[in-house]
C-alpha cells in the first residue's frame, strides 16, 4: 500500500474501484459518556462534566443503497493516534466498493472496537473517537465492554491469527452440536439467502417449498409479499393510486357531500390499470348460440364426481383451442404473432370485492375429473389470498361465465397479453326452427369472444366458435 | 513452428513464399493455423527454409526406414536417419504438452513418436479447456440476454432467453471431436508416429507401449498430464458427484451445485451453471474465494463475480464427506473446520462439483525402473525438465513435462516445456521462463495474469532490495470498454521503478485473457516499460488498457536509444 501510493496519486482518476468519500453520519456524538464518566478518576472528569466533552462512536457507514454490512479492511490510524477533522481514518469494503471514511471530527482514535478483517451491520459502532488524550483510556474502557458483548453475537468470519487460539476454537463445538442434534435445520438455496437479507426477511420463519423442504427463492418473495421476478408476464404492479385520483378529480364534477373515497385495493389497481391497458388493444367480438342439452346431460351424469360446469366449459375451450391455435395466441409486440406452448385456461372468479383469474393449465390434456380437482384447489386458494404467481397470470385464453346469475348474452374485455376471452350466457331453453321448419324446445346459451383483430380475424374466430359448439353439443369426447 | 518460437528460430532472412509451401502435396494439406486452448497455434504459414529442408530430407531417406507400426510411408516425415535406436524422440501422452514437443521435434529434424492410450489431446482437448470454452461461450451469451438491464443500455429489446442443455451439450462435445481430429491429423501430416497403447519406461532409453510392445529412443518425453484430484471422504458417482470430466458433458443443470474449490475451474463452472439458472454454493479451504489470484483482482472480481450473482460461500472449511443423492435424499456434504477439524456445517445440494485441483497421472510409468520416486504423484525436475531420481540425480535422456512435473499445470505451459525440452536435445540450451507464461480464467468478465502478484512483488523486492511500483486503471477509462457497455474492470501492473522491468500484470475485465500477452511477451522477451510505452496501439481497442498502464508507469531510467527498426527481425 505505502509503496504504491505514489503511483496511485499520479493515476488518480483512473482509481476507480477506491475513491475518497466523507460521511457526517458515520460519526455521530454519544451522549451516554456522562454515565460513564462517573467511574473514571475524579481529576479530569470535574471539568469534563462542565464542558460536556464527548466520546463518539463511529459508525458503520452505509456506502450504497444495498449495503447491510461492511468489513472492515484496515484501520489507516492507530488506537491513540490524533485525528485531524477530514483525515481518512479506516477503509471500509463493501458490497460494491473499498472506501476510506474521513472523520468529521477532531480528536483522537480512543478505540477500535471492531477489527482490521472483522464485520459489522451499518450503523454499529466500529471504533471511538475521543475528543481529548484524557479521554482515550476512558473511551478505551468503554470499547472493552461493547467489543466482548459484540464478538459473543457477532460471527466473526475471519478472527485474527493470535486470537484463534486453541482455546476459543474448543469453546465452539457445544452449539454445533446442538445444531445437528436438533430436529431439522433450515435449508436455504443460496440466492433465497440473498433476498432474504436483501427483503429483511428472516429467513427461519420461511416455509420451504423447494425440493426436499428447502427454502427457494420465491418462497422468500411470497414471505416478502412480492411478485417472483422471474415471471415475464406477471401482471404489471398497481400504479400509485394518487395519479388515478388525481386523474378523476380533475376530470370528475366534485363528489356530492357525505360521499366517500374508498382507495383501490392491490388487486382493483391492477384491474383498473389491466382494464385501461385493454384499449390500446383492437378488439371485436362474435357470437354463437350453442346447444347444450347433451352437455346437460351428461353434467347430470359426472355432477355426483365432483365434475363442476366450469371444468366442462373449460375442457371443451381447451380442446377448440386445440384445434385453432391462432385463438390461443397472443400479440405481444404488434408485429407477431406468439404462439403459446400450452393451453391455459384462466376463469374469471369474483372474489369479495375482487376480480381474479385462476388458470387452468394444460385444459386440453387434463382429464375432466383432474381439472375439477384443480379448480376447487384453486379456488380455494383465491379465497384465501394464497394463489401463487404463475396460477393466475399464466392464461392464453380467458373464460368468464355470468351465466348463473341468469345473464343471457354480455361481452367481455379482452385481458392483456391474451388473444380472446369467452363470454358465456346461462342456457336457457330457446325455441328453434330446424332447416325443415320445425320447431323444438332446446337449451340453448349464447357464447360471445372477444378477439384481438391484429391476430385473430373474423373467420378465425367464427371457425373456433364452430368447433367449440360441436364439442358442447357431442360432448362425449369431454369425457374421454 | 509456435507463433512465440518463431521468433528464435527465423534466424534466415531468407522467406519462401507460402504459396510454394502449399503446392507441396497432400502432406500439408491440414489447416495450417490451429487453436489449441485458446494459446496454442500451428503456424505453418511463418515457415521458412527450415521446413525446406525437412522435406527434402523426408524424400532422401525414406526408403531408408524401417517402420514397425502402421503408419504408412507417405505420412512419415521424420528427418534423422535411424541410428542405434527406433527414433530420436519418444513421447508418452498426446495432450497439448506432447504434441506442442512433437510438431516441434518434427521441425528440428527428429523421428519422432508419440505413444496415447486413450485419446489424442488429453485433458486439455477432450476433458477441459477446450471443451469448457465452448460451454464459457454459451453462458456468456446467455448472460448478456438475460441481462435486461445491459440490454437496455444498447437500446436493444430481447424477449425472454432459453436454452437447450442437449444443443450446449452438443456444442462442447463437437468442438472437442473437431479440435482432437486436427491435433491428431497435424501430427500426423508430418509424419510423426502415433502409437496407441498404454506407455511406460522400461529402462534407459527404452519404452514399452501397449501389450508388448517395446522401442528405443535417444531421448525420452513423460508428458501424462492429471486427472481430477477427488480428496478422500468424497464418493464420485458421476451423476450427482461430479468431477470436471463430468461436468462438461453437461447432462443436467441442477437447481443448486456445491462446488468444491474456487480456483480456475470451479470460478468457470460457476460462470456456466449460474447463467444455465442453477444456484452454486462454493466451498472453499482457504480463507478467501479465488486462492492464487492477486488479493485485489480476487476482491473486485468476487464483488462481480460472485456477489450479485445465485451464488454463496462456506470458506475455511473442508468437505470431508460428499454422499451422492439417492433413496430420495439429495446430495449431502459434511463441512469441517480447515483447521481445527471440528465438524461446522452439513449441506443438502442437488449436486456437487470438485473442482479441488488436478492430481498427476503417473502410476504404472514404470518410473522405478530408472530408480525415480514421485513426489505426491508428481515426478520432480530440474529446470530444464530433466527427471530426477530418488538419489537427487538426473536420469539421462528421460525427461518430464506438463501437469505429471506439477511446475505450472496449464496446458500452454506444458506445450512451452515440450519446445524447450526439443530445443536442449536438438543441442540448444534452453529454460523456459516460468514468469513469462500467462494464466486465464474464461469468466465473464475474463481474468488474466502473468509473472507475480503484488504480495509476492513486493517480497521479492524486500529480498533483494529493490523497489516495487504498482499502477492500475479502470476499463471505465477505456472506450471501447464503454461502447461495449463492459466498463467493468480493473488492470494492474507490478513493476521495478529504478530499471523498468515488468514484474507482473493482472487484468481481470473484458477479454482479459487476450490482452495479457501484450504484457507476457515483454516479460519473456525482457522488454522494458520505457521502450514498450512508446509503441502505438489502435484506438479505440481493449489493448489501450495496457498501454495505460505503461504510460502510466513512473520508470526512473529512460527509454533505451535502439530505434524500432532495428528491432524487427522478420
Amino acid at each position: 500500500m505505502a509503496v504504491s501510493s505514489s503511483s496511485f496519486l499520479s493515476t488518480a482518476s483512473l482509481t476507480n474501484s477506491k475513491s475518497n468519500i466523507s460521511f457526517a453520519s458515520s460519526v455521530s456524538p454519544s451522549l451516554r459518556s456522562v454515565v460513564f464518566r462517573s467511574t473514571t478518576p475524579a481529576t479530569s472528569h470535574r471539568r469534563s462534566m462542565t464542558v460536556r466533552s464527548k466520546i463518539r462512536e463511529i459508525f458503520m457507514p452505509a456506502l450504497s443503497s444495498t449495503m447491510t454490512e461492511g468489513k472492515i479492511v484496515s484501520w489507516i490510524k492507530t488506537e491513540g493516534e490524533k485525528l485531524a477533522k477530514g483525515e481518512s481514518v479506516v477503509v471500509v469494503e463493501s458490497d460494491k466498493a473499498d472506501m476510506d471514511v474521513e472523520t468529521f471530527y477532531d480528536g483522537y482514535l480512543a478505540a477500535i472496537v471492531v477489527g482490521e478483517g472483522e464485520t459489522a451491520p451499518v450503523g454499529a459502532a466500529i471504533g471511538l473517537l475521543a475528543e481529548t488524550e484524557a479521554e482515550i483510556e476512558e473511551a478505551k474502557s468503554k470499547a472493552a465492554s461493547k467489543s466482548s458483548s459484540s464478538v459473543a453475537e457477532a460471527v466473526v468470519p475471519s478472527p485474527p491469527p493470535v486470537t484463534s487460539s486453541p482455546a476459543s476454537a474448543i469453546a465452539q463445538p457445544a452449539p454445533v452440536t446442538a445444531v445437528s442434534d436438533g430436529p431439522r435445520k433450515t435449508v436455504a438455496t443460496p440466492y433465497a439467502k440473498k433476498l432474504a437479507k436483501q427483503h429483511k426477511v428472516d429467513i427461519e420463519s420461511v416455509a420451504g417449498t423447494g425440493p426436499f423442504g428447502r427454502i427457494t427463492a420465491s418462497d422468500v418473495e411470497t414471505a416478502a409479499g412480492i411478485a417472483p421476478s422471474k415471471s415475464s408476464i406477471a401482471p404489471p404492479p398497481p400504479p400509485p393510486p394518487p395519479v388515478t385520483a388525481k386523474a378523476t378529480t380533475t376530470n370528475l364534477p366534485p363528489l356530492l357531500p357525505d360521499s366517500s373515497i374508498v382507495p383501490f385495493t392491490a388487486m382493483q389497481s391492477a384491474v383498473s390499470k389491466n382494464m385501461i391497458e385493454s384499449l390500446s388493444v383492437p378488439t371485436f367480438r362474435v357470437g354463437y348460440p350453442v346447444n347444450t342439452d347433451a352437455l346437460d346431460a351428461l353434467y347430470e351424469k359426472v355432477k355426483p364426481k365432483g365434475v363442476t360446469m366450469t371444468a366442462l366449459l373449460a375442457k371443451a375451450a381447451g380442446m377448440a383451442l386445440a384445434q385453432h391455435p391462432v385463438v390461443n395466441a397472443s400479440c405481444k409486440d404488434g408485429k407477431s404473432f406468439s404462439y403459446n406452448s400450452s393451453i391455459n385456461i384462466a376463469v374469471a372468479v369474483a372474489i369479495n370485492g375482487g376480480l381474479i383469474t385462476p388458470v387452468l393449465q394444460d385444459a386440453d390434456k387434463l382429464d375432466l375429473y383432474l381439472l375439477s380437482q384443480k379448480w376447487k384447489e384453486l379456488v380455494g386458494k383465491a379465497r384465501s389470498k394464497q394463489l401463487q404467481p404463475h396460477e393466475y397470470n399464466s392464461g392464453t385464453f380467458t373464460l368468464s361465465n355470468l351465466g348463473m346469475f341468469g345473464v343471457d348474452r354480455f361481452d367481455a374485455i379482452l385481458p392483456p397479453g391474451q388473444g380472446a376471452i369467452m363470454a358465456v350466457g346461462a342456457s336457457k331453453p330457446t325455441v328453434v326452427a330446424d332447416k325443415d321448419g320445425f320447431f323444438s324446445v332446446k337449451n340453448t346459451m349464447l357464447v360471445n369472444v372477444t378477439a384481438d383483430h391484429r391476430i385473430v380475424y373474423g373467420a378465425d374466430l367464427a371457425a373456433f366458435l364452430q368447433t367449440f359448439a360441436k364439442i358442447i353439443e357431442n360432448p362425449d369426447s369431454l369425457t374421454l | 513452428m509456435q507463433s512465440a518460437m518463431a521468433l528464435s528460430f527465423s534466424q534466415t532472412s531468407f522467406t519462401r513464399p507460402n504459396h510454394v509451401l502449399g503446392s507441396s502435396g497432400s502432406v500439408f494439406s491440414t489447416p495450417r493455423s490451429l487453436r489449441f486452448c485458446g494459446l496454442r497455434r500451428e503456424a505453418f504459414g511463418f515457415s521458412t527454409s527450415n521446413q525446406l529442408a525437412i522435406r527434402s530430407n523426408r524424400i532422401q531417406f525414406l526408403s531408408r526406414k524401417s517402420f514397425q507400426v502402421s503408419a504408412s510411408a507417405s505420412s512419415n516425415g521424420n528427418g534423422a536417419p535411424p541410428k542405434s535406436f527406433d527414433y530420436d524422440l519418444i513421447i508418452i501422452g498426446a495432450g497439448v504438452g506432447g504434441h506442442g514437443a512433437a510438431l516441434h521435434a518434427v521441425e528440428k529434424g527428429l523421428k519422432t513418436a508419440i505413444i496415447e492410450g486413450d485419446v489424442v489431446g488429453g485433458t486439455c482437448v477432450n476433458r477441459g479447456c477446450v471443451p469448457s470454452k465452448a460451454l464459457l461461450a454459451v453462458s456468456g451469451r446467455m448472460r448478456e440476454l438475460q441481462n435486461e438491464h445491459h440490454m437496455k443500455s444498447f437500446g436493444l429489446q430481447v424477449s425472454a432467453a432459453g436454452y437447450d442443455r442437449q444443443g450446449v451439450a452438443d456444442h462442447a462435445n463437437n468442438l472437442a471431436t473437431k479440435i482432437r481430429n486436427n491435433l491428431t491429423n497435424s501430427m500426423k501430416a508430418i509424419g510423426v508416429d502415433i502409437l496407441t497403447g498404454f506407455g511406460s519406461v522400461l529402462g534407459p532409453q527404452k519404452v514399452k507401449y501397449g501389450k508388448d510392445n517395446i522401442i528405443t529412443a535417444k531421448d525420452i518425453i513423460i508428458a501424462t498430464g492429471s486427472v481430477p484430484f477427488v480428496p478422500k471422504g468424497i464418493e464420485v458417482d458421476g451423476k450427482t458427484v461430479i468431477t470436471s470430466d463430468h461436468a462438461l458433458k453437461l447432462e443436467s443443470v441442477p437447481e443448486w451445485i456445491a462446488i468444491v474449490g474456487s480456483g480456475y475451474i470451479g470460478l468457470e463452472f460457476s460462470d456456466v451453471y449460474t447463467a444455465l439458472g442453477s444456484e452454486v454454493t462454493f466451498i472453499e479451504a482457504l480463507d478467501q474465494l479465488m486462492p492464487g489470484f492477486d488479493p485485489e483482482i480476487s476482491k473486485l472480481a468476487q464483488r462481480v463475480l460472485i456477489n450479485p450473482r445465485k451464488i454463496d460461500y462456506h470458506t475455511g472449511v473442508f468437505a470431508s464427506k460428499i454422499t451422492p443423492a439417492r433413496d430420495g435424499k439429495p446430495v449431502l456434504i459434511e463441512l469441517i473446520d480447515a483447521k481445527t477439524k471440528e465438524p461446522k456445517d452439513t449441506l443438502e445440494v442437488d449436486a456437487a462439483l470438485i473442482a479441488t485441483g488436478r492430481a498427476p497421472f503417473t502410476n504404472g510409468l514404470g518410473l522405478e525402473n530408472v530408480n525415480v520416486v514421485t513426489q505426491r504423484g508428481f515426478i520432480p525436475v530440474d529446470e530444464r525438465m530433466r527427471v530426477i531420481d530418488g538419489k537427487g540425480t538426473l536420469v539421462p535422456n528421460l525427461y518430464c513435462i506438463g501437469d505429471a512435473n506439477g511446475k505450472l499445470m496449464l496446458a500452454h505451459a506444458a506445450s512451452a516445456q515440450g519446445i524447450s525440452v526439443v530445443e536442449q536435445v536438438s543441442g540448444r540450451d534452453h529454460v523456459l521462463n516460468h514468469l513469462s507464461i500467462p494464466a486465464a480464467c474464461f469468466t465473464h468478465p475474463e481474468i488474466s495474469m502473468v509473472g507475480l502478484t503484488e504480495p509476492q512483488a513486493k517480497e521479492k523486492g524486500e529480498k533483494e532490495g529493490f523497489k516495487v511500483s504498482v499502477v492500475k486503471t479502470s476499463f471505465k477509462a477505456n472506450t471501447k470498454a464503454l461502447a461495449e457497455n463492459e466498463g467493468e474492470g480493473i488492470a494492474k501492473m507490478i513493476y521495478r521503478p529504478d530499471n523498468g522491468e515488468i514484474l507482473g500484470v493482472h487484468i481481470f475485465g473484458l477479454h482479459a485473457a487476450d490482452l495479457i500477452h501484450e504484457a507476457s511477451n515483454a516479460i519473456a522477451l525482457g522488454t522494458r516499460i520505457q521502450d514498450i510505452k512508446l509503441a502505438v496501439h489502435a484506438h479505440p481497442t481493449l489493448s489501450e488498457v495496457l498501454d495505460e498502464l505503461f504510460k502510466a508507469a513512473k520508470v526512473e531510467s529512460h527509454a533505451t536509444t535502439r530505434t524500432v527498426s532495428e528491432k524487427v527481425v522478420v
